[in-house]
């Protein structure tokens, strides 16, 4: 069909950082979705948990100190991972490979406690069902740690090539930024379902 | 709309100033669309959008259309092999103590005809459908994130070939498509027949959970300018809220056959109440997916609907607004359903008042789309060609379906024939009734569209009698022979208790209903190959994706469309406004903004890649081999993370990656 001229795109811009691209808009339908995932989970344990009236079914209390400090850590991974997202969005690229290379090794270290965590639970997986919940919150928290220090590890890599000074590049910067705020809050409630509330009772 | 709207001063972004720090490399320049006549223009898009030559170019493509016809394609190969079972089955069933099929392999058949008609049919070819006709009807030249769009196609065929050569083997899951513990966990379940279920379960949902995702944010940030909120096309809507349902509940059924597989493959106690688990835990997360999964196949088949009621009516749908608030509510009420599954259960009163209560108040938004969908006929000038004909079957087999589905929403009801034919009548009366009813209307209608020819309209006509008829003559009598008693799942049934006549009546019509798609079949290929050519707009529809020619160039769109209405091309006879502006070397996308579709970005999208292909044979090798040994999963994650790597990493000018 015949067509007329309307409108003309050739000023906008290449690139965008946050709502404005749509990979901030992938990451957080995978959020979602994850999300949904991780809630369902907490819901058998409490379903499981509201079922018993001895829940723990005679097991220990987990010891939560390592829990603690993989919390602290990725408390504290917050503050510079914000500032990676400002420098990102500046397209700075030195303190952007800075920071991605610190946001790199914070991603590690509670990996590296969280070693330690799983044996603190005091029970293993096929115990009984209390067990097998506290292992699998825990394997699902941990196989999202693994895959986004997998990730930011990658971009780390790529930000000191000659791809890294790319608008693209600083926007997935800026959405790996957004994607680790989002292990840092899930891990929140699974470490208050996984240490405290046994205690509750 | 003017050039100075669409990208006024406060829309630049604060990146252009950082461009000019000297922080970011320089923005490279290509040739635009605007001056270049239309066949320099037709011929410099072709070449920056086309699929590459050859076997590993086709294997590498990410367009949309594409991978949307494997998906339906692929999809429709598995309706025949799950209709072939029912047929199966069925003929087992026509007489009393017949021996053509052993309790085992029925078992299998029954299992492998649910688990295929809703896992590898039903919700594949929907968002097949969808893959191909969303980025038209909202205008872009290719769907969000193409290579994870693809990536999810080598996932579902890959899973549904898992299961059939399982089949094939003797070792596909017997414990029907829900796989309810305690049959399918490790005390009763044997073998590896449940794990096959658990991990090809798990494997197929990822599929549908990436394309809804690349769904979503298609219609949210790549609509033409001007397709703001309100001008979105009705199936596009219904599209936004099953992809929404589909984030919301897909992981639910992941949940729980990755439950499933740890309680047999590892000794977890998830499900086992000697250890402190619950079977009932089991259902609830089951069919916290699986009541919303009506939902999936059934909303997009009412956007169908809505697409093609307008277009015979000659006129816009009635109740625009209403139908888009319907399809939002009963996006949110089918998560309010789940325990109508589970009266039988034995749950507290209170619970099941409340599960009966909403299940019956999903009437009330379906009752409004019917009525405005009968509305646009009344007022309008229908035209009856098969779509049309198809959407009138719709109507009559859905309500059916619908009015039981009310009957069932009530606990005495549903405690009296729970686990009989009637609930099989049931819902084969809402999902044939609502979902492939208006399958087949789209398929006729959007035909053309795909393939620029037109299938025949007298094979369609028979098509629709001989479906209408033989659907009715098996599902009808399922009512009363489920009314009288007879339990479903079993392989046989003796003499006297006098079933033997009704049940060869219902194969006659299962035998005839088969037939009505061996004749679309033939309809189909027939009007591939010697149909009559069918122009740009064969119906003379008024949105998007008959504004480009039939089947569409790789590009979708020469130039971008701007929207001035739900229905731009009956609001824009003349001429189409058109966008321009975009490179014609590159493959550029508009980037629009959420609510307005206010243009705001151009940016790249994906070249094509094989590399979706190898991370989806490392992560289906890995599923695979986890079905014997937890191991997999550790061995299989440094072949998933370098396809991932290899995906990921970007091999050209930086500017020109996804």
């Amino acid at each position: 069909m015949n067509q007329r001229p309307a409108a003309d795109l050739s000023g906008l811009p290449t690139f965008g950082h946050g709502p404005r691209s749509p990979t901030w808009w992938g990451t957080l339908g995978f959020m979602a979705l994850e999300g949904t995932g991780f809630a369902l989970a907490a819901g058998a344990y409490l379903y499981l948990a509201t079922l018993w009236p001895n829940w723990r079914l005679s097991a220990p209390e987990p010891n939560h100190w390592p829990g603690t400090i993989v919390t602290l850590l990725l408390i504290a991974s917050l503050v510079p991972n914000h500032i990676l997202n400002g420098y990102a969005k500046e397209c700075a690229i030195g303190p952007v490979r800075i920071g991605m290379v610190v946001m790199s090794l914070l991603g590690l270290a509670p990996l590296i406690v969280r070693w330690f965590e799983f044996p603190a639970l005091n029970i293993y997986w096929d115990t009984n069902a209390y067990g097998s919940m506290l292992w699998v919150l825990l394997g699902l928290h941990t196989t999202h740690l693994i895959t986004d220090v997998g990730d930011t590890i990658v971009l780390t890599v790529l930000m000191f090539t000659h791809h890294g000074y790319s608008g693209r590049r600083f926007g997935d910067v800026g959405d790996n930024v957004f994607y680790w705020d989002f292990v840092v809050l899930t891990w929140i409630p699974i470490y208050l379902l996984i240490y405290w509330v046994p205690r509750l009772g | 709309m003017s050039s100075a709207d669409l990208t006024s001063e406060r829309d630049l972004p604060p990146e252009r100033e950082a461009s000019a720090k000297g922080d970011l490399a320089p923005e490279r320049d290509g040739p635009r669309d605007t001056g270049l006549d239309d066949a320099s223009l037709h011929r410099w898009l072709a070449r920056t959008w086309r699929t590459p030559p050859g076997v590993i170019g086709a294997l590498s493509s990410v367009d949309h259309k594409v991978i949307a016809r494997r998906y339906l394609i692929t999809a429709f190969v598995f309706l025949c092999l799950g209709g072939l079972n029912a047929v199966a089955m069925r003929i087992q069933l026509s007489g009393p103590q017949r021996g053509l099929i052993g309790p085992d392999l029925y078992n299998q058949l029954f299992t492998m005809h649910g688990v295929t008609m809703m896992f590898l049919f039903a919700v594949p070819i929907v968002q097949a459908t969808g893959i191909y006709l969303v980025p038209l009807m909202v205008g872009t030249r290719n769907i969000a994130f193409p290579r994870l769009n693809a990536f999810s196609y080598w996932v579902y065929v890959s899973g549904g070939l898992f299961a059939w050569v399982s089949f094939a083997l003797s070792m596909a899951p017997d414990v029907g498509w829900f796989a309810y513990v305690p049959l399918s966990g490790p005390e009763y379940g044997p073998g590896k027949r449940a794990d096959v279920w658990a991990q090809m379960i798990t494997y197929t949902e990822v599929s549908s959970l990436a394309v809804a995702v690349a769904t979503i944010v298609t219609v949210l940030k790549q609509r033409a300018p001007g397709m703001s909120l309100d001008k979105i096309p009705l199936y596009v809507w219904a599209l936004l809220v099953t992809s929404f349902v589909v984030v919301f509940a897909m992981p639910a059924v992941m949940i729980t056959s990755t439950f499933l597989i740890l309680d047999r493959l590892v000794g977890t106690h998830i499900f086992n109440p000697a250890e402190g688990g619950d079977a009932l835990l089991f259902q609830h997360l089951f069919w916290f997916f699986g009541h919303p999964e009506v939902y999936i196949i059934f909303l997009p088949a009412t956007g169908m609907v809505s697409a093609i009621i307008p277009a015979f009516a000659r006129r816009p749908a009635f109740g625009h607004l209403g139908l888009v608030l319907s399809l939002i509510a009963v996006g949110f009420l089918s998560f309010g359903l789940w325990v109508h599954h589970m009266f039988a259960t034995g749950l507290p009163k209170l619970g099941a008042s409340f599960f009966t209560a909403s299940s019956m108040m999903i009437a009330i938004p379906n009752g409004v789309q019917i009525f405005c969908w009968l509305a646009t006929l009344w007022d309008g000038r229908p035209v009856i060609r098969t779509p049309l004909l198809f959407v009138f079957g719709f109507f009559f087999i859905f309500i059916i379906g619908g009015l039981t589905g009310v009957m069932l929403a009530s606990v005495p009801l549903d405690l009296q024939v729970h686990d009989t034919y009637f609930v099989v009548a049931h819902f084969h009366y809402v999902l044939i009734g609502g979902s492939v009813f208006p399958l087949l209307g789209a398929a006729y209608f959007w035909f053309p569209k795909i393939t620029g020819r037109m299938m025949s309209e007298r094979l369609g006509r028979w098509h629709f009698w001989l479906a209408v008829i033989g659907f009715n003559a098996a599902f009808f009598p399922m009512h009363i022979v489920g009314l009288w008693g007879m339990p479903r799942r079993v392989y046989t049934y003796p003499a006297e208790l006098g079933w033997g006549n009704i049940n060869l009546f219902i194969t006659a019509g299962a035998v005839l209903f088969f037939l009505s798609f061996v004749l679309f079949a033939f309809n189909l290929v027939h009007g591939a190959l010697r149909g009559a050519p069918a122009g740009d707009n064969p119906w003379d529809a008024g949105t998007l994706e008959w504004a480009t020619s039939s089947p569409p160039p790789s590009y979708n769109f020469a130039r971008i469309p701007v929207v001035t209405n739900v229905e731009p091309l009956w609001a824009e006879r003349d001429a189409l406004p058109v966008a321009t502006g975009l490179r014609v070397d590159a493959r550029e996308l508009l980037i629009s903004t959420v609510a307005e579709a206010h243009p705001d970005i151009r940016e790249k999208s994906a070249t094509p890649s094989i590399w979706p292909l190898l991370a989806a044979i490392a992560v289906g090798a890995t599923f695979l081999y986890s079905i014997f040994t937890p191991w997999a999963i550790v061995w299989g994650a440094a072949p998933i993370a370098l396809t991932l790597i290899g995906w990921f990493w970007p091999k050209g000018d930086p500017e020109d990656e996804e």
